[in-house]
């Protein structure tokens, strides 16, 4: 690991300050920097310590009926809000179902949601990545790529965005909160990450220095609490990133879909909506033959980057799934393995 | 540069100089204070050897900075057994697991079992097997010994007489 400065502001502002400096980077839990770190993917100069800021761990109640989560907010911590969880199941379910109960703990809603890739070409240094090191290729397009995107990709990086977190909430049109020497700014999570084009290096919206301090969902957010679900299918039942996940969230009334919300993981760049799915979706009754219209607008623009054109039937299946178990009503207790879509009733048994 | 960085270590408060920031929590202890009963697998957040409790909670020591944690409590597997004049007494986990045969060459064990003494506070498994390997899930046993672990904890947490489950959501 190279040599670094360590710097502990006291406040936001101090924060700021302290990372406008070239070559530094904030430092949350750091579950995904040293990780970084260590393999001399990231070399940064300075660390600048946000996890002791004072009051971003709160998760607080808006007078709108939103919520505003801290952006130090631990992701086993939101997860756990019990108020939280309850208007908010597939947040909570994707959370759980995302890394293990030991860096849940630590990670927080900030770093989740800026959690780099993990391309393996991109966590080697001895590969070409354009992400790592603009021009220099992507040894991903005609490598190993079946865990590589379907949507959004380009010539340039065929990465995809790996957190659980983000689906739901870009579903529920969450928006993020920023600091930045220019003051502070919001930004819809759907327009936050962005997609490789030319420029694979570039991330996310924020400018160099800017930082997250806040993430909201909005009141309506919470009318699809009755049948809301996050799935995800993993190589192994735990403890592994989705190979393609999905969320699903409606609004039932008078047996119909009144409104819903559809998003996808591990297929793009950034967390997926699928909004002309659910155009598709909206104001229909909820029927096996819908949600396969559903599922195929949903990928309609999909093409695999290499050999993974299974993730596209893959992603379809787990939309319908994802649909079907969303109608059939939040479980009342979280699953036993949040997420899983093999269990079919809420506590079933899996493995005997 | 050297930084002095306080942890209350098993209940014993140390203060170490720590003159490079990149030292994680784990070779902290390891290295700097001598408690290797924390084991180093992975070093990425793969595996679970390196768990330990912090304020309370289990985290990965190998993806924390020491220097970050300044002030922490932090709780390893040489601080769970009860010290005394006959020798002591084992923790209750660390009971079950020998009585389950919770491990086989062992060195995943001391993760195993200060996330199993986790599981057991969050109080969100009760006594369905399914969750209690959920909860464990983020600990690798590279010897697969993994029934004998879901039974110990199981058996543990009866033993500590642990508060029912929990509602999670
Ligand atoms: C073995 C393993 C398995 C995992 N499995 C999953 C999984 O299944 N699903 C999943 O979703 N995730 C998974 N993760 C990733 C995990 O969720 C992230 O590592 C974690 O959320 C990062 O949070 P952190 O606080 O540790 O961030 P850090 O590592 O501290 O930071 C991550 C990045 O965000 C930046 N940053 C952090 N906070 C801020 C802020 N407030 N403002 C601006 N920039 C900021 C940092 O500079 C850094 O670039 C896994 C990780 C590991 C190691
Ligand atoms: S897919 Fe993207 S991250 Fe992976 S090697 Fe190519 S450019 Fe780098
Ligand atoms: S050594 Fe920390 S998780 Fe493997
Ligand atoms: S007992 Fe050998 S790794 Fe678990």
């Amino acid at each position: 690991m190279k040599p670094f400065d360590y710097v502990r502001p006291a406040t936001v502002q101090a924060a700021v300050a302290a990372a406008a400096e070239p070559g530094a980077v904030y430092l949350a839990a750091g579950t995904n920097l040293l990780d970084l770190m260590k393999g001399g993917v990231s070399r940064p100069n300075r660390l600048v310590d946000v996890s002791h800021l004072p009051d971003l761990d709160r998760i607080e109640e808006l007078a709108d009926g939103g919520v505003r989560i801290g952006a130090l907010v631990r992701n086993a911590d939101l997860a756990r809000d019990l108020s939280f969880a309850r208007r908010f199941p597939a947040v909570a379910e994707a959370l759980l179902s995302g890394a293990s109960a030991q860096l849940r703990n630590a990670a927080t809603v900030g770093g989740n949601l800026l959690q780099r890739t993990r391309c393996a070409y991109f966590y080697d240094t001895a590969s070409a990545c354009n992400k790592r090191d603009p021009g220099a290729g992507c040894d991903a397009r005609f490598g190993d790529n079946r865990q590589h995107a379907v949507l959004g990709w380009s010539e340039s990086c065929i990465a995809t965005h790996p957190s659980d977190f983000c689906v739901p909430l870009v579903a529920l049109d969450a928006v993020v909160e920023i600091e930045g020497e220019a003051g502070r700014r919001e930004i819809p999570l759907e327009n936050f990450h962005r997609l490789p084009g030319d420029t694979p290096q570039r991330e996310s919206m924020l400018e160099p220095g800017e930082m997250i301090v806040a993430l909201r969902l909005p009141a309506a957010a919470a009318q699809f609490a009755a049948h809301a679900r996050y799935l995800k299918i993993r190589d192994r039942t735990s403890y592994a990133f989705a190979v393609v996940s999905a969320a699903a969230a409606l609004r039932i009334a008078g047996g119909a879909i009144a409104e819903a919300r559809l998003a996808l993981g591990g297929v793009a760049l950034k967390p997926w909506r699928a909004r002309e799915a659910e155009a598709i979706l909206n104001g229909a009754r909820a029927d096996a033959a819908l949600f396969d219209r559903a599922a195929q607008s949903a990928l309609a623009a999909a093409k695999p980057s290499g050999g993974n054109g299974f993730k596209i039937e893959l992603a379809r299946r787990i939309v319908k799934r994802a649909l079907t178990l969303a109608a059939a009503g939040t479980p009342e207790r979280m699953p036993a393995l949040p997420a899983s879509p093999f269990a079919a009733v809420s506590g079933e048994v899996i493995h005997a | 540069m050297s930084v002095p960085t306080t942890l209350t270590v098993n209940g014993v408060k140390r203060t170490i100089e720590i003159d490079d920031p990149r030292v994680t929590l784990l070779d902290l202890l390891r290295e700097h204070l001598h408690l290797t009963g924390t084991k180093k697998g992975c070093d990425r957040g793969q595996c679970g050897a390196c768990t330990v409790i912090v304020d309370g909670r289990r985290i990965n020591s190998c993806l924390a900075l020491a220097i970050s944690h300044d002030g922490a409590e932090v709780l390893t597997i040489e601080g769970v057994a009860q010290s005394g004049a006959q020798g002591g007494r084992l923790h209750p986990v660390q009971e079950a697991f020998i009585a389950h045969d919770g491990l086989q060459c062992g060195f995943c064990t001391p993760g195993q079992i200060m996330s199993a003494i986790a599981v057991i506070q969050e109080g969100e498994a009760g006594d369905d097997p399914e969750r209690v390997r959920e909860a464990m899930s983020g600990n690798l046993c590279r010897c697969g010994a993994y029934q004998g672990i879901t039974e110990a904890v199981l058996e543990a947490q009866k033993a500590l007489g642990a508060a029912s489950v929990r509602k999670v959501a």
